[in-house]
């Protein structure tokens, strides 16, 4: 016995290291016909390591006081050695975060990944992302500029337009009247350690969930029913070195793209890095065109599209959350006797693709102002198409009972088919 | 025309008001959600006609009843305000699009439920306005 296997063996009666390894990687086996749209999970995990390495940085030099921390962010971006280069790549992996949990997301749509058995991986995944939005809001705030402040003003506000507890919830929220330097403090302590530690904690639920159901795949068959004299899966293959060596190429591409983006185009043309938020924040003037970050501008369509109704401006606030809180139902909406989007009919697939053009077209509204495409008597263009594209979205949720069952499914073969 | 002073942290809007801007706030009512300011929040001083101790100036906080931004001052009549050949003045919400006529009130059909909140205020000669103490006990 070598040294390194006598070591191994001594760690391995205290700690179950080796045991770990086989039943997480070298003996789970995962589907063998993974495809392009199976890199997202692992690429949603680079990503998070990136953000918490750079973060940790970054909160070395920054300040968290309403005076200094317009001041701080720049001294970071042209002081401290390297700063730049680690705001960019913070800057950057927040919205290249995004970019891969709504494609990942797109995923679970196509396949059907949402479905019995994964109902609990699925809503433990919309806990992610949620908790992934109140992060960058929180995130948003800190460098103190006219979008920081002028965002958080608003989206605490959606929380004041809840009847009877709004105001008071509002001002919990704020810990004052207005926004101000006790809710930069806050929300700092809650994007530095209370949501990242959740995430952190829902992350290893989401993949012990995903370990303990196996993954789905492209034909949305379950390869455990079909398994081999040792109780392997007859389509399945080790996630290492299988996996691994697929998921590796994955990341040196997708950080290539990355790279890219934080030494050519950090600010993605003001998509990634708002120019309004290069201005100190000033709590007496709103700019005059404000847009929220592109990965929040489809449900920000949607809350503009809703008019004030019976004196509340609460209803479109309803819309917006409803918006998001819709995935949790999904896992029970789907009637469909097949998972994959490659046996489902003609309405699955239509229903898909109205959903994937309303939430891009809701997404490039979202960042325009409302009267950019004129009016149509007194109501603006813009304004209309939201609402109809908002009817869209969520008939892909609401008809799907509907539509699923009645859809014209394929017969799914026995075994997958690569 | 316009001043925008800043008080709890907000700011407070006094514009000067002129004889064709208060003739155009009378003919915004029927264009108006709530021309009475029934809903809306002001001083009972404030909530008549011209939202205001003396009709010529306006006493506001610019703050917009939706969420919260602070809308712009359009305070030009027609279409180089860029709202329209209809607009007569008023002020518009960059955030979500919400319109304001000349006495903070809401149009219909925008996002703001209420009109825009005057806050309590007094003169004190003709020169002085003071912001949040109207009995001159301190706020």
């Amino acid at each position: 016995m070598t040294k390194a296997q006598a070591l191994l063996n001594w760690i391995d009666e205290r700690l179950p290291v080796t045991q770990f390894w086989k039943s997480q990687l070298s003996e789970y086996y995962a589907p063998k016909n993974f495809n392009f749209w199976y890199y997202f999970g692992s690429l949603a995990l680079v990503v998070l390591v990136i953000q918490i390495v750079t973060g940790i940085f970054l909160t070395m030099n920054y300040k968290p006081d309403a005076n200094q921390a317009f001041q701080s962010v720049e001294y970071i971006m042209r002081d401290v050695p390297a700063g730049w280069l680690i705001r960019y790549i913070h800057s950057t992996g927040a919205s290249m975060f995004f970019v891969v949990i709504y494609l990942h997301m797109f995923r679970g749509l196509l396949y059907g990944s949402f479905r019995k058995p994964r109902e609990l991986l699925w809503l433990f995944g919309v806990l992610i992302y949620l908790c992934l939005m109140a992060e960058a809001f929180f995130g948003y705030l800190l460098p103190w500029g006219q979008m920081s402040y002028w965002g958080a003003q608003v989206i605490v506000n959606l929380f004041g337009a809840i009847p009877f507890v709004g105001e008071d919830l509002a001002v919990w929220i704020r810990g004052d009247y207005v926004v101000s330097d006790a809710t930069l403090n806050r929300f700092f302590a809650f994007h530095v350690i209370a949501i990242p530690l959740v995430l952190l904690a829902l992350v290893v639920i989401h993949l012990v969930a995903l370990h303990e159901v196996g993954s789905n795949n492209p034909d949305g068959i379950e390869i455990k029913d079909k398994k081999d004299a040792n109780g392997h899966p007859l389509d399945g293959i080790p996630f290492h070195p299988y996996y691994t060596v697929k998921d590796m190429v994955g990341v040196v591409v997708f950080l290539a793209v990355f790279t890219f983006i934080v030494f050519f185009a950090p600010e993605m043309g003001g998509y990634f890095l708002e120019a309004n938020n290069f201005i100190p924040a000033d709590p007496l003037k709103t700019p005059p065109h404000i847009a929220p970050v592109w990965y929040f501008t489809p449900y920000y369509a949607m809350l503009r599209a809703v008019p004030a109704f019976l004196g509340s401006q609460f209803w479109g606030v309803l819309v917006m959350g409803g918006a998001v809180l819709i995935f949790f139902v999904l896992p029970w909406l789907d009637r469909s006797p097949v998972k994959s989007i490659r046996y489902k009919g003609a309405y699955y697939k239509t229903a898909l693709a109205l959903f994937v053009v309303s939430f891009l077209v809701l997404g490039w509204l979202g960042t325009q102002p409302t009267d950019f495409l004129g009016a149509i008597g007194k109501t603006d263009v813009a304004v209309i198409l939201a609402r109809l594209f908002t009817l869209v979205y969520f008939g892909f949720f609401v008809l799907m009972p509907w539509y699923s069952r009645k859809d014209k499914t394929k017969p799914v073969p026995e075994r997958v088919r690569g | 025309m316009l001043m925008s002073v800043e008080w709890r942290g907000q700011p407070v809007w006094v514009l000067h008001r002129t004889p064709e801007m208060l003739k155009d706030i009378k003919e915004m009512d029927p264009k108006v959600a709530d021309p009475a300011s029934d809903g809306s929040t002001q001083p009972d001083y404030a909530k008549n006609e011209y939202r205001s101790v003396k009709p010529e100036y306006l006493v506001l906080v610019g703050i917009c009843t939706h969420l919260g931004c602070s809308p712009t001052a359009k305070l030009q009549a027609g279409a180089d305000s860029g709202l329209g050949p209809d607009w007569l003045g008023g002020f518009f919400c960059p955030c979500h699009g919400s319109k304001f006529d000349l006495a903070g009130r809401v149009l219909k059909d925008v996002p703001a439920p209420r009109n825009l909140v005057v806050p309590p205020y007094r003169f004190v000669g003709d020169a002085r306005l003071v912001v949040g103490d109207d009995k001159g006990k301190g706020a």
